[in-house]
């Protein structure tokens, strides 16, 4: 996959260099040279209009599922709660929410109920800035939060079993519900950083998310199909982990797979980048927990 | 007493044998279609396969080879007087020949099953049905795996 | 105890050759792969799976390392009469977890 992933990535530098090749601006004005003005004005105007609409977004009604460029064996292993071991996980963590913890000696359902109706919608908001806080987090995050906070309880490690099938858990309740983070004066300057880690050329590569994501999304690379990057599943059952993880292992493993430095797990560049991808993904349903290959 | 050269040979075409079977019950590093014979020889014995009456379905091109969803069928009244006793899969490839070995009965009503199997290369998947009346009845796919599984490090 | 999720339909007609589907979660180690140290991780995989029907036996499976984790196993039964199907899986260390599903055959 990586080895495809280069040199598809020259590929595609290949492609937007031809686009932006410098142009020679010296234009005379004058009848005889009113031709070669107007081809001189098309050759700087087309590569920047070009290179607007190559940092488009994907045009609302285009947007797409992830889940409509897996195998459709991969597609009926999601949709089969019998056969989609994210669904194992969505178990433990219904039994974890009844256990209690902490110095409290509370459990999550002891304030918050029956997660069926207490937690429904909530993963669909997340990354979320609150109140009073200044920076937006993740559903891992706010979790340990209350775990802290509220249970008096030790926080639970990024990626270990525990937080993710808690997380799986909540998030499942807003299976089928669409994704709704809020964008306001507060998250705009958060969704916008998180928008340029994405348009960036990163790493070795020299490839941006946005290249394969926003612009090639639908076209192969080494016989799978690329998809758009829509985070509506996670946690996700990945066959290539067998086993759940988050959406910032999975960006941790596409950095590293497009030969850039991965953020750490709960870095701020990781949940702006996961607040922009659910914005981007607003009103595509919530899947989780997805199976991916 | 006079040997002749074929007696010599065959005694010593024998020894080699024997060093051949020493080498495999050491286990090579990886699978070949000889072990996987070996494996299909002790699963049902000597008794000889035919091609026919099992279906096994697998993606001709697999997505990752962490799992691959597999499925057996078999043609089959399953009454107690003609039922299939027991079906059985291999590879060539992967570390390992043997994949799964299933008991049917005629309980069973239907001699099929599905799991997810783990495929370490490209290669030719078997599956070979054992029926009441001794004889065995085979099919197999070659199957395509870009991503391979079984020796992907850990996280 | 590994978390495990059985589908049997609740309710069949007598003769009935009904699905029943199997998840269990297992991490399935090959014994192939290796660990941080260099080192091949021990193989820690479930290499028996049975299921009896009103204490009958009614499918088996010898699993090998090269069934993909969490293992999922679907399979048929004939509905003979109502009662409990039980399910026990065990790992090559000899540890077994039951779990059953009751079935109405009308």
């Amino acid at each position: 996959m990586t080895g495809a992933l280069l040199s598809t990535g020259a590929g595609l530098m290949r492609t937007s260099k031809r686009l932006h090749r410098p142009m020679d601006c010296r234009v005379k004005p004058g009848n005889a040279d009113k031709g070669r003005c107007f081809t001189a004005l098309l050759c700087i105007v087309l590569p920047i209009v070009s290179s607007f609409a190559r940092a488009a977004d994907i045009p609302l009604d285009q947007r797409r599922s992830d889940s409509e460029f897996i195998s459709a064996d991969t597609r009926a292993m999601q949709n089969d709660d019998t056969a989609n071991p994210g669904m194992l996980a969505v178990l433990d963590g219904e039994s974890l929410w009844e256990e209690k913890a902490g110095a409290t000696d509370k459990s999550c359902a002891d304030c918050h109920g029956d997660a069926k109706t207490g937690m429904k919608g909530v993963a669909a908001r997340y990354p979320a800035l609150a109140e009073d806080q200044d920076r937006p987090v993740d559903l891992e995050t706010r979790i340990n939060m209350s775990r802290i906070a509220d249970q008096k309880a030790a926080p639970l490690p990024f990626e270990s079993k525990d937080l993710l099938a808690l997380t799986v858990y909540v998030a499942h309740q807003s299976r089928g519900m669409p994704i709704a983070v809020e964008e306001n004066e507060r998250t705009k300057p958060f969704i916008a950083a998180g928008r340029e880690i994405f348009e960036r050329r990163q790493g070795q590569l020299n490839l941006s998310c946005a290249q394969c994501h926003n612009e090639n999304w639908g076209k192969r690379l080494a016989g799978s199909l690329v998809p758009q990057a829509q985070p509506t599943g996670y946690p996700i059952y990945r066959l290539e982990w067998q086993e759940l993880g988050s959406l910032q292992r999975r960006l941790r493993d596409c950095m590293a797979a497009m030969r850039a430095e991965p953020y750490d797990y709960g870095a701020p560049e990781l949940v702006n980048l996961e607040l922009f991808l659910m914005w981007r993904a607003r009103g595509l349903r919530m899947e989780t927990p997805a199976v991916r290959p | 007493m006079r040997h002749s050269r074929r007696q010599i040979l065959q005694a010593a075409g024998a020894i080699a044998g024997d060093i051949g079977l020493l080498r495999l019950t050491v286990r090579p590093a990886a699978a070949t279609p000889e072990m996987m014979q070996d494996a299909v020889r002790s699963a049902i014995g000597e008794a000889p396969v035919q091609k026919g009456k099992v279906k096994l379905d697998l993606p001709p091109l697999v997505e990752n080879g962490n799992s691959v969803p597999c499925t057996v069928t078999v043609e089959s009244p399953m009454t107690k007087d003609d039922f299939v006793k027991a079906i059985h899969i291999f590879n060539e490839k992967n570390p390992q020949p043997n994949v799964i070995s299933v008991k049917l009965g005629p309980r069973a009503g239907r001699a099929a099953f599905s799991t997810r199997i783990r495929l370490a290369d490209s290669q030719t998947v078997t599956a070979i049905a054992e029926m009441s009346d001794g004889t065995c009845w085979s099919d197999d796919i070659y199957v395509i795996v870009t991503l391979a599984a079984c020796i992907e490090e850990p996280k | 105890m590994a978390r495990a999720l059985i589908h049997v339909p609740p309710t069949a007609k007598r003769g009935e050759v009904i699905e029943i589907k199997t998840l269990i979660s297992h991490v399935m180690e090959t014994g192939y792969r290796i660990g941080v140290t260099g080192e091949p991780i021990p193989r820690d995989i479930i290499d028996d799976f049975v299921c009896t029907y009103n204490g009958e036996e009614v499918f088996r499976a010898t699993l090998f390392p090269a069934i993909a984790a969490n293992p999922f196993i679907t399979f048929y039964t004939v509905a003979t009469e109502s009662g409990t199907l039980t399910f026990a899986w065990t790992d090559l260390h000899g540890a077994t977890q039951v779990q059953s599903a009751p079935i109405t055959v009308e």
